[in-house]
């Protein structure tokens, strides 16, 4: 059993385009500890998404080995990474993904639904919007959210399963400093709270600073860690 | 994902597109409607056709001249002397009742109006076999038979045709290919049925038809004779007798083909309802074709709605949903889609249904049509396999969708 809640080794990916193997990482290795926040930062074509997708149970390895809370994920049938996907893992997009026409608690609820979590499933998804400090939206719909509201309803649907790991792909994006600001406050807050594992997938210097430590990835390697 | 949920889920997705959903039922509506309101309408025909001939009762036989399955050369024609041969108590025991009928059609004119009516020779053993009664006066007598006497009895369609009105036209004269009758009984209404109106027709007695309308040789010839069993047990009894007075009176040898048919009623029921059966089933298959065309107009819109909703299954998925979860909510979808046009289209069958009765009884034919629960349940089922089955694809297409790559989809 290792320590550490994220423990990949030698991960690779090659996309295949037509007749061409296009390598996208290179032998990857990443621990990330319990509670721990860290960035992963690189410019485009580093690999970076395609690292948060495997780190995310989104796609498998090419080869290379990868444990998500001390089980094996990397030969995985498409259901089983759903699983994993359901129960150890919440994602934050820089599009929030919410579904439109769809109350905030609904969109909280969906992550429960698909893990056969049907009792208490109205009561948690209150208590995680709650925690976003949500607890007057409950029946908004996305469109009747500003963009920091929305992604602090995605958060709260990120954290209702109690995941392993929070995945954030660039939570900043598309808000404005102000908002901004308040999401990150958010997500370190329930880092603190919770001891909640964040990994933030990012190109802004000033979110990274934030994290504990930074990953840097370049042409599908890590360069280094700060 | 419990059924319920996912049930609500679809439903909230296709109020999204209210005028699309519409649409994708509209297909399906009208084939539905299509196929039961042509099913109910043969078989209301069916129900007619066999309740009609069987009003006539179980016990009837008919006689005719020919025969339908085999050629016969040199056919003899049937004759007044065939009735008598057949009233033989000790050869036929188990017949009740013999009468001859002869018919065709001629102007008939009085007062002035003229039209042309079936006009039928018959007997008094007629009214018995066939049920007759009069609203009005007598029927033919055996006396007015023998006498040849130009007496008529008319049906209440031809009297309001030649004088205007159902009573008080006894004694009064009608003109039958320009001889005179005299009325002497008005039939009771039997109503229209799918055979035409049994109310337009005048009749008259054998001989009178046979010597003085007709004559036709030999002068004694009908067009076919019925024949009443003792009891409905006996019909098979009397099929034989009368076969066998028939073949000898006809000289047949016994290896010989019968030149004359005789059915039961039984027989004719099933032939006729083999007919309208073999109608109802061409009308519903063409139907079901527009049926199938409602199920690729939804295999279409729901191929559309997975492509629109891409990121919104690969959202799904990165949450946690399973193939199976996927294709559950579009064939949800699809299904919900199929079975609203059915239930809709049931209605629309009963209002299509309702609008042919109205023309049909416009046009002097009662038509009732039976929209059968077996019909209702038939539609239900079939809409929604089809729902499932053009379903199907596009959901399966959803459900394998890579979560990588439908979240980058734009």
């Amino acid at each position: 059993m290792s320590d550490f809640v994220v423990d990949a080794h030698g991960i690779t990916k090659v996309y295949i385009m037509g007749q061409v193997e296009v390598p996208a990482l290179n032998g990857v290795d990443i621990q990330i500890a319990p509670a721990e926040i860290v960035a992963i930062m690189g410019p485009s074509g580093s690999g970076k998404s395609t690292l948060m997708n495997i780190l995310g149970c989104l796609d498998r390895p090419t080869s290379g080995e990868y444990l998500l809370d001390g089980e094996s994920v990397a030969e995985l049938s498409d259901n089983g990474l759903s699983r994993i996907r359901n129960r150890k893992v919440g994602f934050v997009f820089q599009q929030f993904n919410l579904l439109a026409r769809t109350s905030a608690l609904e969109n909280v609820e969906l992550p429960l639904r698909y893990g056969g979590i049907n009792g208490t499933k109205r009561e948690r998804a209150k208590a995680a919007l709650e925690a976003v400090g949500l607890g007057d939206r409950f029946n908004h719909r996305p469109s009747e959210l500003s963009g920091g509201q929305q992604q602090r309803v995605a958060i709260a649907r990120a954290l209702v399963t109690d995941p392993a790991i929070i995945l954030a792909d660039e939570p900043t994006g598309q808000l404005d400093s102000h908002s901004g600001e308040e999401v990150m406050n958010i997500l370190l807050g329930l880092n603190r709270e919770r001891r909640t594992t964040l990994i933030l997938v990012t190109h802004d210097a000033n979110i990274a600073a934030c994290a504990q430590r930074i990953v840097h990835l370049r042409d599908g390697l890590v360069e280094g860690s700060s | 994902m419990n059924p319920i949920q996912a049930i609500k889920e679809a439903l909230s997705s296709l109020a999204m597109n209210k005028m699309r959903s519409g649409l994708t039922i509209l297909g399906i509506v009208i084939g539905v409607a299509a196929v039961i309101s042509m099913l109910a309408i043969g078989r209301g025909a069916q129900n007619q056709i066999t309740s009609s001939i069987s009003e006539m009762g179980t016990n009837l036989l008919t006689l005719s001249s020919g025969n339908l399955t085999e050629r016969v050369a040199n056919t003899k024609p049937l004759t007044t002397d065939d009735v008598e041969a057949l009233s033989n108590q000790t050869l036929a025991p188990d017949i009740s009742a013999v009468a001859a009928e002869v018919s065709s059609r001629f102007t008939v004119t009085a007062s002035g109006e003229t039209s042309t009516t079936q006009v039928s020779g018959v007997s008094p053993e007629n009214a018995i076999i066939s049920k007759e009664e009069v609203s009005e006066g007598t029927f033919i007598t055996q006396q007015q038979v023998d006498k040849m006497s130009m007496v008529a009895v008319i049906g209440q369609t031809t009297a309001t045709n030649l004088f205007g009105a159902t009573s008080g036209v006894l004694g009064k004269q009608i003109r039958i290919n320009g001889q005179i009758f005299k009325v002497i009984g008005v039939l009771e209404s039997e109503g229209g049925t799918s055979f035409g109106n049994q109310d337009d027709r005048v009749l008259v007695p054998i001989t009178t038809a046979q010597k003085r309308l007709l004559r036709r040789n030999p002068s004694n010839r009908v067009d076919q004779i019925l024949i009443s069993a003792t009891s409905a047990d006996t019909v098979d009894a009397a099929l034989d007798q009368a076969t066998a007075i028939m073949r000898a009176r006809h000289k047949i040898a016994a290896d010989g083909v019968d030149d004359f048919t005789i059915m039961s009623q039984e027989a004719l029921v099933s032939a006729a309802s083999n007919i309208t059966g073999i109608l109802t089933a061409f009308l519903g298959g063409i139907a079901g074709i527009s049926l199938l065309v409602g199920g690729i107009g939804i295999m279409n819109i729901m191929l559309v709605s997975v492509t629109e909703r891409t990121r919104e299954i690969g959202l799904r998925k990165a949450l946690g949903a399973r193939k199976v979860d996927i294709l559950g909510q579009f064939l949800t979808e699809s299904i919900l889609l199929s079975l609203a046009g059915g239930v809709i289209g049931i209605g629309l069958a009963w209002v299509i249904t309702q609008v042919i009765v109205l023309v049909a009884s416009n046009l002097g034919t009662t038509l009732t049509p039976s929209i059968g629960i077996d019909a209702i349940f038939l539609a239900t089922v079939f809409s929604s396999v089809i729902g499932l089955l053009f379903g199907l694809y596009p959901s399966n297409r959803a459900a394998r969708l890579q979560p990588v790559e439908a979240l980058r989809y734009e």
